[in-house]
């Protein structure tokens, strides 16, 4: 489905056109939604704000992102909607704040038209977990669409909307951007606001953008980034201004020889076409190792379910969520737990609690913050001598419900190329190079030092047709 | 190490998730493959290797000790299952 981009959109908004068309537009496109991609359409409040643009614009304003309309993930907090995450423990849950990236956005004239299915609590990699049942991907409603921001990646990829947004802790925006053939970017750590957003891994946990181009994607990330007195991890740098000129011409991409083994044969020749381009566009391909990658699921799985283990014991039944009936508090607390949470979320909580216990924090906690130590300064070593690595984001295109959700440790093994970059820090982007024989998009990775987005969009630019 | 379901109901209790038999087993099972995977972190010398606490580096952001009003008492309530005025409700802990 082909729509305006959201630069397209906003320009024509600025330019006098109503904000209500583009925003209609979407709002049918959610409701008619057949991948379970949406979860809620919110039409009367997505039309007052589109309203609201309209007026500012007849005010004098002009906004970088008028009338652009948006789905948001549903972990991602806006006053008087709800905020599920897609677990039962959240449902009836109303957020009582706006997140710092959405009130942004809002504020740079996007309207906030649906939010999007999700794995429960952002634990998982097919959308499979998800309380509202999976989503599918656009191109084969067969296969999952990636997860766990499965249903920002599907809505933005069959064109119900040009941008949307949805969170990475090890890899959620950019797997899934893969799998159904839009753009992904998890932003440097600190580059987005993370008040608002459902906690899962706190020192992993990214807001970023979904698009259909490279351009949009800037764009949102420009309107949402910088520091934020509510999130005491924010970065104060400041975005550059977009590069001109050729971003590829003289760049050193880098590439590791490890990321060539146990891909789909579609995904390998797809890496060698976009290695073979980059050198055509003047770039120069530099082979790096990243010696301590190879580590990086484990030390993930330790820190990531360590952190949402704790995250989550905030949520108790207590204050707000699902609570169940007992005659005491301890009661209340574990038929609570046990009834609101799934499968995936009662396993991450409980190997989260396993490598936090007594007697066995250093072996697992900590050696895991070693190890992520050792793949930063992996990552530092091998940007002395590139700008950026290129490599694959999922080792396989779209894969079918159900194939991998009964063994969880596959599942967990099928992030491995955009796990480090979380533990690193660093920024990362997908963008759709090619689709296999059974025209399933397959996506390429770009991974920059800390704080060089806007170099990595212009990169990506540059690789994507507009 | 084998993981034993006693262990298994033991982190439950840690967790505060009333599991069922059958999630015990299943928990065991899980729990035991994925933690045989991270056995592999034991290969590698981290001697003398400071843990990171933060990647960009970040220690000790403070704010203004001033007070702001972000979240009103009612609203802090209205997601609550069981509140009065002011509180959250559940039920007595501590027996006269």
């Amino acid at each position: 489905m082909s729509r305006p981009t959201a630069l397209a959109i906003a320009a024509a908004v600025n330019a006098g056109s109503s904000a209500r068309v583009a925003v209609e537009a979407s709002l049918a496109a959610c409701e008619a939604d057949t991948l379970n991609a949406v979860i809620r359409v919110h039409r009367d409040r997505a039309l007052a704000a589109a309203d609201a643009v309209d007026a500012r614009i007849r005010a004098g304003e002009r906004l970088p992102l008028a009338g652009v309309p948006i789905a948001v993930k549903d972990n991602i907090c806006i006053t008087g909607l709800p905020a599920t995450a897609c677990s039962r423990i959240l449902k009836g849950y109303i957020a009582p704040y706006t997140a710092t990236a959405v009130a942004r956005l809002e504020a740079a004239g996007c309207v906030v038209v649906a939010q999007t299915n999700m794995d429960e609590l952002a634990f998982g990699s097919s959308n499979e977990t998800s309380c509202y049942g999976p989503a599918r991907n656009p191109v084969d409603p067969t296969r999952v669409p990636g997860g766990s921001s499965g249903g920002s990646a599907a809505v933005v990829a069959a064109g119900y909307v040009p941008v949307s947004l949805g969170s990475d802790t090890g890899g959620s925006i950019r797997q899934p951007a893969s799998l159904c053939g839009s753009v992904g970017l998890k932003p440097t750590y600190g580059r987005v606001s993370r008040y608002g957003l459902i906690a899962y891994g706190s020192s992993l946990d990214q807001i970023g953008p979904f698009a259909n181009n490279a351009a949009d994607a800037e764009a949102v990330l420009r309107a949402m980034a910088g520091a934020d007195p509510l999130d005491s991890t924010s970065a104060a740098q400041q975005m550059e201004p977009t590069p001109a000129g050729d971003a590829l011409r003289g760049a050193r991409i880098g590439w590791v020889e490890a990321h060539t083994e146990g891909l789909q044969a579609e995904v390998r020749a797809a890496l060698d076409a976009t290695k073979a381009r980059l050198q055509a566009a003047g770039a120069t391909l530099v082979p790096v190792t990243l010696p301590h990658e190879r580590f990086a699921v484990s030390a993930y799985y330790i820190i990531g379910t360590g952190e949402a283990s704790s995250n989550l014991s905030r949520m108790d039944g207590i204050r707000f969520g699902h609570r169940a009936e007992a005659a005491d508090l301890r009661q209340i607390y574990g038929k609570s737990r046990a009834e609101g949470f799934g499968a995936e979320a009662k396993r991450r909580i409980m190997l989260g609690t396993y490598v936090l216990s007594t007697g066995y924090y250093d072996a697992y906690y900590k050696k895991a913050q070693q190890v992520r130590r050792l793949i930063c300064q992996d990552y530092e070593q091998a940007f002395t001598t590139c700008d950026a690595i290129l490599g694959p984001v999922s080792p396989t295109t779209a894969f079918k419900l159900g194939e991998k959700l009964s063994d969880p440790l596959q599942m967990y093994l099928s992030d491995i190329f955009t796990i480090a970059t979380n533990l690193a820090g660093v920024p990362g982007i997908s963008i759709p190079v090619a689709q296999d024989a059974q025209g399933l998009p397959i996506g390429m990775q770009l991974q920059g030092p800390m704080f060089s987005d806007v170099r990595l969009l212009a990169m990506a630019r540059a690789l994507t047709p507009q | 190490m084998p993981i034993s379901e006693q262990h298994v109901r033991h982190l439950a209790h840690l967790a505060r998730l009333d599991l069922s038999d059958a999630e015990i087993a299943s928990h065991a099972h899980d729990l035991d493959a994925i933690v045989g995977y991270m056995e592999q972190l034991t290969t590698v010398d981290t001697t003398g290797i400071d843990p990171v606490a933060n990647v960009a580096g970040l220690i000790n952001v403070v704010r203004a000790d001033t007070p702001t009003a972000l979240l009103p008492t009612a609203v802090a309530l209205g997601n609550a299952t069981s509140h009065s005025d002011h509180a959250f409700l559940v039920p007595k802990v501590v027996e006269r």
